[in-house]
């Protein structure tokens, strides 16, 4: 088969996940001004806190600018088109049977079986259709260790003094245009607070879903672990098919006290367009952690397979002495999608390390970039930076570009930085075959090598999710 | 098993192969030497099937089956192995997995169940030693940092685990010192049965030494124009290629 027919075959790889609910939605009319954001937060009735924290975020927001140095190319987005809010009409629930039998379906289509993760893999998962959490599992369980697990809206009525006091303090509300916007008109998402010594039992799962037509989806999460506690978080998501692209721009905040360790993992299969670039999300995250105090320990992993268009750097600000960053990625785009993600490791404390493994895979006419900084104050003493960043071709028609920025203000930093550019080869793929092994299971065979590294700091189920997203994403791809 | 029949093949419309005809039966051991630019390997790779070549007339017969008409994993599958001059690596797949992967492919073929961890794991095992190659070799990604002895041996093991009907082995003892070359020859020499045939691609006798073919076949300008036994090996090693140009010309 010659490389063309091989390329086409990509395109005609269909999104598998893309159907849609049809759930009548309670929600605004489209456009943002400050009407809007005190519906949405009437609708979810606010304190008054909550509300300015909404407003002042939004005058600011007003003043700024779209950024435009991320290597990637969209046309304008008009925020006056934008439906700000919108959930299921159910609401209230205490038990599945409640649950609108769409939702569930939806569920089931995704293989994500509430029940059945209950019973058997002890993920508790806090899932989102849209803007409202449906329905929280494993909360009691969760609860006798005084762990808090629960949806952001939620957090706000009954955990007030801990929102109020973690809020905004990684991401400030005034940090970046879409940080900005989230917080202004951000509906829901999840809140874990791990105390004081405690070892969350399970991973905690999140699966978020975009869904209703025209809708910007703006979830804010937020973690908190305190001093000694130790928490793995796991967030999956998948969207239906739409047209319209749709903006996504969610804030997660990770707050690691002293001897705190922060595990977020991440698999993101979200649209990413049809074969010519038509449709899927354009997905604008601020994540970032702080690893406030002495020996706390935050580490990201992300898989990214999805969303038109990706603009993310999971980062870590280590502030406390002897605290540790670590971030793992693979990105892969395919046919028209653009990616610009990587990292930021800011070191300010004494004896700060830090460590980035990114991996990033293009095919088809897709473009993907490494954007990644390093930046060593001077109070840090004795730290040090590894990162390596490796990138996989398939096809001559895809990109691939790193974006490194090291700045080290102490003599005494130790910064390495290793790059790599391959081609999946034809001569490794008639190796493959020549050992009985066909095109497409040889191809996956090489980008799970390549990925490896990577995915090895998943959790088991996850890595397994992982590995098949990566098959799916890049089947019938080779150079 | 095997039946070539004017073969002719070209890449980049460079005519290479110019009507080369070979029958090998089950149980024989063939040689093939020949000058460089000959098309010995462009003989393995066409076999093999490798898409750069182009064959243009002609027509291989293995085993009652069109060899030309099947994909390069078909032709492995059903029983046709290529021990490549230039093994390719494989970062981050561990030989393990790549054999699993390869093993349990051909297995699929042939409608038969996958092995279960435990029996693919004991299996290896067997092949491990007789091939003499290290449980540390298996646990490394393929071919990766692996010595040109070791790489050789690799595709000697690959062999092994897989027990093709015909392999082909491409200049498997270029680069390979003598004790290299005495594991690769003990590991063809212990495979080899009335069943199954053996091509052997060398510019030198040396490993004729060890692996004895039944017949000895030059390749010149793309077609066989000299048949022997063994000793004609020992002919061509003592007068070099140049008398079989001049008779061919002639």
């Amino acid at each position: 088969m010659s490389d063309e027919t091989l390329l086409q075959e990509i395109t005609s790889q269909k999104y598998k996940y893309g159907f849609t609910i049809d759930i009548e939605a309670d929600q605004a009319p489209p456009g943002l001004n400050e009407e809007i954001i005190r519906f949405i937060s009437a609708k979810k009735k606010e304190p008054e806190w909550m509300l300015n924290f909404r407003l002042r975020a939004f005058r600011h927001w007003q003043t700024m600018e779209e950024p435009q140095w991320a290597k990637i190319d969209y046309p304008k987005i008009n925020y006056q088109d934008i439906i700000y809010y919108s959930a299921p009409k159910s609401k209230k629930l205490n038990s599945l049977d409640e649950v609108d039998p769409e939702i569930l379906k939806t569920f089931a289509k995704l293989g994500i079986p509430l029940e059945e993760q209950k019973a058997l893999s002890g993920v508790a998962v806090d899932a989102v259709i849209d803007s409202i959490s449906v329905k929280t599992t494993f909360k009691e369980k969760l609860g006798e260790k005084g762990i808090i697990f629960c949806s952001f809206s939620e957090a706000i009525q009954e955990h007030p003094e801990l929102v109020k006091k973690y809020l905004g303090t990684v991401v400030p509300y005034n940090d970046n245009y879409f940080a900005t916007l989230n917080c202004a008109v951000f509906t829901d998402g999840s809140f874990v607070y791990i105390p004081k010594g405690v070892r969350c039992p399970m991973e905690l799962s999140t699966y978020f879903r975009i869904n209703e037509a025209k809708t910007g989806q703006f979830e804010r999460t937020l973690i908190v672990a305190d001093e000694g506690s130790y928490v793995s978080y796991l967030e999956g998501c998948t969207a239906p098919m739409r047209d319209e692209n749709q903006l996504h721009a969610a804030v997660v905040e990770l707050v690691a006290l002293k001897d705190a360790q922060i595990k977020y993992s991440t698999v993101q299969n979200w649209y990413p367009g049809d074969e010519n670039g038509k449709g899927g999300i354009y997905n604008f995250v601020t994540k970032r952690g702080i690893c406030k105090e002495e020996n706390a320990k935050i580490s990201w992993t992300q898989v990214e397979t999805g969303s038109a268009i990706t603009w993310k750097y999971p980062s870590v600000i280590l502030k406390g002495d002897n605290t540790v960053g670590e971030f793992y990625s693979v990105a892969v785009t395919n046919n028209y999608q653009q990616a610009d993600t990587g990292t930021k490791m800011l070191h300010i404390g004494k004896n700060t390390r830090s460590t980035i493994v990114s991996k990033g895979i293009s095919a088809g006419k897709s473009q993907n970039a490494y954007r990644g900084q390093v930046k060593i104050m001077k109070s840090a003493i004795g730290s040090r930076n590894f990162s390596q960043c490796d990138s996989l071709l398939i096809g001559d028609k895809c990109g691939a570009h790193t974006f490194p920025y090291i700045e080290s203000a102490h003599s005494s930093a130790i910064i390495e930085h290793e790059a790599t550019t391959s081609k999946i080869g034809e001569d490794q793929i008639f190796y493959c075959n020549q050992r009985g092994i066909d095109t497409e299971h040889a191809v996956s065979l090489i980008v799970n090598g390549f990925t490896k590294e990577v995915l090895k700091q998943l959790p088991m189920e996850f890595a397994v999710e992982a590995q098949k997203l990566l098959e799916i994403s890049l089947e019938g791809s080779v150079g | 098993m095997l039946t070539i029949k004017n073969l002719h093949a070209e890449i980049d419309g460079k005519k290479i192969l110019k009507g080369l005809n070979l029958q090998i039966n089950p149980g024989e051991v063939h040689a093939i030497m020949g000058p460089n630019g000959a098309g010995k390997s462009t003989l393995a790779s066409v076999l093999a099937g490798k898409e750069a070549y182009e064959v243009t007339e002609g027509s291989v017969d293995f085993d009652g089956k069109d060899l030309l008409a099947m994909s390069t994993d078909v032709r492995a599958c059903e029983g046709l192995f290529l021990a490549f001059q230039y093994p390719v690596e494989i970062p981050g797949v561990s030989m393990t997995t790549f054999l699993k992967a390869s093993v349990d492919a051909v297995r699929k073929y042939k409608n038969l169940p996958e092995l279960s961890a435990k029996a693919f794991l004991q299996y290896m095992r067997e092949k491990q030693q007789m091939v003499e190659i290290t449980k540390e070799l298996t646990n490394r990604a393929v071919n990766e940092g692996f010595s040109g002895g070791e790489k050789k041996r690799n595709e000697v093991f690959q062999m092994a685990m897989l027990d093709p009907k015909l392999a082909v082995l491409d200049e498997t003892d270029s680069g390979l010192d003598i004790d290299a070359l005495r594991v690769v020859a003990n590991g063809v020499n212990q495979l080899k049965n009335e069943n199954n045939a053996f091509v052997v691609i060398t510019h030198y006798q040396r490993l004729l030494d060890y692996i004895v073919p039944d017949f000895v076949h030059v390749l010149y300008d793309g077609k066989i124009v000299k048949s022997g036994p063994k000793s004609l090996a020992l002919e061509l090693e003592e007068k070099g290629y140049d008398w079989i140009k001049e008779e061919t010309i002639a």
